[in-house]
């Protein structure tokens, strides 16, 4: 059903995008997303639990670069519907992280070098943001804002689906006529086509320690599993929720059916 | 009380009316902070001016800097831009208003009255109609038909002297008071 | 119509209170006794499912108020704190959010029942109107609340909806100040919102007591549109209507669990989910979708003060409607042209809304969906106004059965529908 909707919903789109086409002008409107399927989808999706783990690592050694993901704290690696890393695993990750330490008994907040004074995060921590603020990420990537993707899959149209055709989808080369900007690159399922983002993930990027192959189709499945899961933390308990309370509801309704159908009798009524 | 008299009646009608003037003037009087207290702070009024540094603006681009919360739109055209914004016939202009808030009010919107120095033009980011802050057109990446800016909300096309051509938009991007306190520095507000 | 009380107060309490504060006698006559039209169907179930809907917003939204901070730099991030970190709080804010638009559905339900059986005819205007101000304070509290989680459509919505009252002229740009509380929406005006949104809830559980109270003094309308005559046309509301709407709200509170539990977000604006940003605008800033028609109607007129009048004149006019109508009958199942009128009626409501939730330049099946607007617009006005006034004039109505009670008990397949 939800896939169905995706489906017209995206041809839809398509249809819309070839209206507003010029004969002149190219038309830079972000391509349509690929059509992918995820284990979350549908009413009994849940998050491929490997995938979540494994996308972890991606975002670790790939997005976290440029990208915060401030709602994420490292305790919730270990939850219940998330990547349920075990909480040994949880707290050797946040202890490899550096966070902002605070002021020291002196009241300093930086060392004699004008560098951030860090400690070793722990599982309360929130994950650390790669730049301390929007102009430091702006200077560093020539302009343009990396932004926070706690929330991205949940913040485009067919999120999952858009990020994961953004990821897989570097390397094409432009229509004739399309010139890419200075400092910027070609990407079809970007709005206006020029994305200030690199390449983020390679062939073999990153080296899965459960043996998976790093192809950047599986790392870009991976990551937008887990961002899918960053955005949208509760949902395995929401659908499991959803079962319980829709039985429920139907069996109330059987009985306040039956008891309806009997003060119809009673009453005389049509 | 006894004897009632129409002159007693009198006085006791104009305190009774009176005392319901004064209840009035109460009302109005406890109103009045209940109602001011809904407009700008103290704290945002002094945010009224912004200095902002312009050299490293090229041709052709913009920035947008922020000003009173809302975007303004600092651009340096290119001589075909400024061409095509003087050549344009004021009296066929839907606005025919320089909406200049620092020249007179019944100034007509030619783009001399629109600027100070015809290769930078300042205008308020936001849309006449109902306030979005309207996409910039370039060469490359044209938005709307008349070369200045179009606003996604509405459909309203401005030029680029920031003047409305088309949709619903009623007036000219506003210019706000500002001047220039060097060759690459101007002061807002 | 409520008749004398048929109140029989039992135990030594019960009559004391009585004496002093007769609450249970109100309660046992205006819920358990009351005479009720016999041949109420499915649409007359929607009053009391609006009712819970009332009460759900009201206390989730309580709850909500208890995690939720009030401002500009917080509010997105407090919003996110609810979802991940309160227990059950990804629940509560689900439900609420998802409880405004079934809240709407039921209410246009409700309202387009109440055009169809004729619910606003005499004497029943003054439920009507009251009707009209609950939808009204309705449309205010929901776009006070979609501010609430500022994310870039809660900014750029508050920003066009106030931006509408800078239409009228000289003193319009002091009145959006003065809602602003600041050059543009900002902190102030988020906290103000949030003040507002609180508030308003009660207010329209107020003006609900008075719809119900009026309700109560001429009796229900029925879908035959004919006056109550005996005894033999009513049942006590309990427990015949009691069990008929709770059966019929499950069922609706199923439709809204499958919307909270498995397409919560269904409703929403993927751009809700990034946070506000005053220099950005989303390139399709698109209301929720239950005010689509309006916003429809506004970007149909190409001038700004005359696009904000028809928008508010659109809601105003259905306040009219009582007087408008000239027909004698109440029930369109008797008015046999009315009938064709009425349900182009909903069809042109359903294409504003969809015409609203296009871009501006969007074309449908080659033609503009902005002439498309301005065609159903016209025919929404045009039904308010001249349709129903003259055609109420001019048409034959289909011949009114004697009593409620011989339509449903005398000829029985006849009166089904």
């Amino acid at each position: 059903m939800r896939l169905a909707l995706r489906i017209t919903l995206a041809a839809g789109l398509a249809v819309g995008l070839v209206g507003a086409v010029s004969a002149q002008e190219i038309d830079t409107h972000a391509r349509a997303p690929k059509h992918v399927e995820y284990e979350f989808e549908g009413p009994f999706g849940k998050y491929d639990r490997a995938a979540l783990q494994r996308g972890y690592q991606v975002y670790k050694e790939v997005c976290a670069a440029c990208h915060s993901l401030k709602q994420i704290a490292f305790r919730n690696l270990m939850d219940h519907g998330g990547p349920e890393f075990s909480e040994a695993q949880a707290r050797a990750l946040a202890a490899a992280a550096k966070v902002p330490a605070g002021p020291n008994d002196k009241g300093e907040t930086h060392n004699d070098s004008g560098e951030v004074l860090t400690r070793s995060a722990v599982l309360a921590d929130y994950f650390p943001a790669p730049f301390p603020n929007e102009e430091a990420a702006r200077t560093a990537n020539a302009g343009a804002l990396p932004p926070d993707l706690s929330l991205m899959v949940k913040a485009r149209h067919h999120g999952a689906a858009y990020v994961y055709s953004l990821l897989t989808s570097y390397g094409e080369k432009p229509p004739a006529g399309f010139a890419v900007a200075k400092g910027k690159y070609y990407n079809p399922y970007f709005a206006g086509w020029n994305i200030g983002m690199p390449q983020p993930v390679t062939n073999n990027g990153v080296t899965y320690s459960d043996g998976t192959k790093a192809s950047i189709e599986q790392q870009a499945h991976d990551v937008v599993t887990f961002l899918a899961w960053a955005a949208e933390p509760k949902m395995e308990q929401r659908k499991q929720m959803g079962f319980a309370v829709l039985i429920f509801l139907l069996a109330f309704a059987s009985v306040l059916g039956l008891a309806y159908k009997k003060v119809k009798g009673e009453y005389a009524l049509k | 009380m006894a004897g009632t008299t129409s002159d007693a009646a009198t006085r006791r009608d104009f305190i009774y009316v009176a005392s319901g003037a004064m209840g009035a003037v109460a009302a109005g009087a406890v109103a009045w902070p209940l109602i001011q207290q809904m407009n700008p702070s103290a704290a945002a009024l002094a945010l009224a001016t912004t200095e902002t540094d312009i050299g490293a603006i090229q041709p052709g681009q913009q920035v947008i800097i922020k000003h009173r919360g809302q975007p303004l739109f600092v651009r340096r055209r290119t001589p075909e831009e400024i061409k095509s914004a003087q050549a344009v016939d004021v009296a066929a202009l839907p606005d025919g208003l320089a909406r200049n808030a620092g020249k007179d009010a019944a100034l007509p919107a030619s783009d001399a009255n629109r600027t100070i120095k015809a290769e930078w033009l300042v205008v308020s980011g936001v849309c006449t109609h109902l306030g979005c802050t309207p996409t910039v057109s370039t060469p490359s990446a044209p938005e709307g038909e008349y070369g200045g800016w179009l606003c996604h909300c509405h459909g309203s096309a401005y030029d680029t002297s920031g003047r409305i051509r088309k949709g619903p938009a009623p007036e000219n991007l506003h210019v706000p008071v500002y001047s220039f306190m060097s060759d690459t520095r101007i002061k807002v507000g | 119509m409520s008749g004398p009380s048929t109140y029989n107060p039992k135990s030594g309490i019960e009559k004391w209170l009585d004496q002093r504060l007769p609450l249970p006698r109100f309660m046992h006559d205006t819920m358990l006794t009351f005479p009720t039209p016999r041949n109420l169907n499915f649409w007359y179930t929607f009053g009391g499912i609006l009712t819970f809907c009332l009460g759900v917003q009201i206390i989730t939204g309580i709850v909500l108020a208890m995690h939720y901070v009030a401002n500009a730099g917080l509010a997105f991030d407090s919003v996110e704190k609810i979802m991940r970190d309160v227990n059950y709080g990804w629940l509560i804010r689900y439900v609420h959010a998802n409880g405004a638009s079934m809240f709407f559905l039921a209410v246009y339900i409700h309202m387009f029942r109440g055009i169809y059986y004729g619910s606003y005819k005499a004497p029943r205007e003054i439920i009507w109107i009251l009707g009209v101000l609950i939808y009204l304070l309705m449309t205010a509290t929901a776009f006070f609340g979609y501010v609430l989680p500022w994310g870039q459509m809660s900014f750029w919505g508050a920003t066009v909806i106030t931006n509408l009252f800078s239409a009228i002229p000289v003193i319009g740009p002091g009145i959006a100040t003065w809602l602003w509380g600041d050059f543009a929406v900002g902190d102030a005006t988020l906290n103000r919102f949030f003040s507002l949104h609180y508030l308003l809830p009660f207010i329209i559980a107020g003006v609900v007591g008075l719809h119900i109270w009026a309700l109560h003094v001429p009796g229900n309308n029925n879908p035959l549109g004919i006056d109550v005559k005996s005894p033999q046309d009513t049942v006590p509301f309990h427990p015949y209507y009691t069990v008929k709407d709770a059966f019929f709200l499950v069922l609706f509170i199923i439709v809204f669990a499958g919307f909270v539990f498995f397409e919560p977000e269904f409703f929403g604006s993927p751009d809700n989910n990034i946070p506000a940003n005053p220099l950005v605008t989303p390139p399709d800033i698109v209301p929720e979708w239950y005010l689509l028609p309006f916003y429809a109607m506004l970007r149909s007129v190409p001038d700004k003060l005359l696009g904000v009048l028809v928008m508010g004149a659109a809601i105003v006019s259905l306040a009219v409607l009582p007087w408008t109508d000239t027909s004698r009958v109440r029930s369109n199942r008797f008015r046999p042209t009315m009938k064709w009128f009425f349900w182009f009626f909903v069809v042109a409501c359903v294409t504003l809304g969809y015409c609203g939730s296009q871009p501006v330049d969007a074309t449908i099946a080659g033609i503009p969906a902005v002439w498309i607007a301005r065609l159903a617009s016209l025919y929404y006005f045009a039904f308010i106004y001249p349709i129903m006034f003259f055609v109420g004039l001019f048409e034959t109505p289909k011949p009114l059965p004697a009593s409620i009670a011989q339509s449903v008990l005398g000829d029985k397949p006849a009166a089904a529908e």
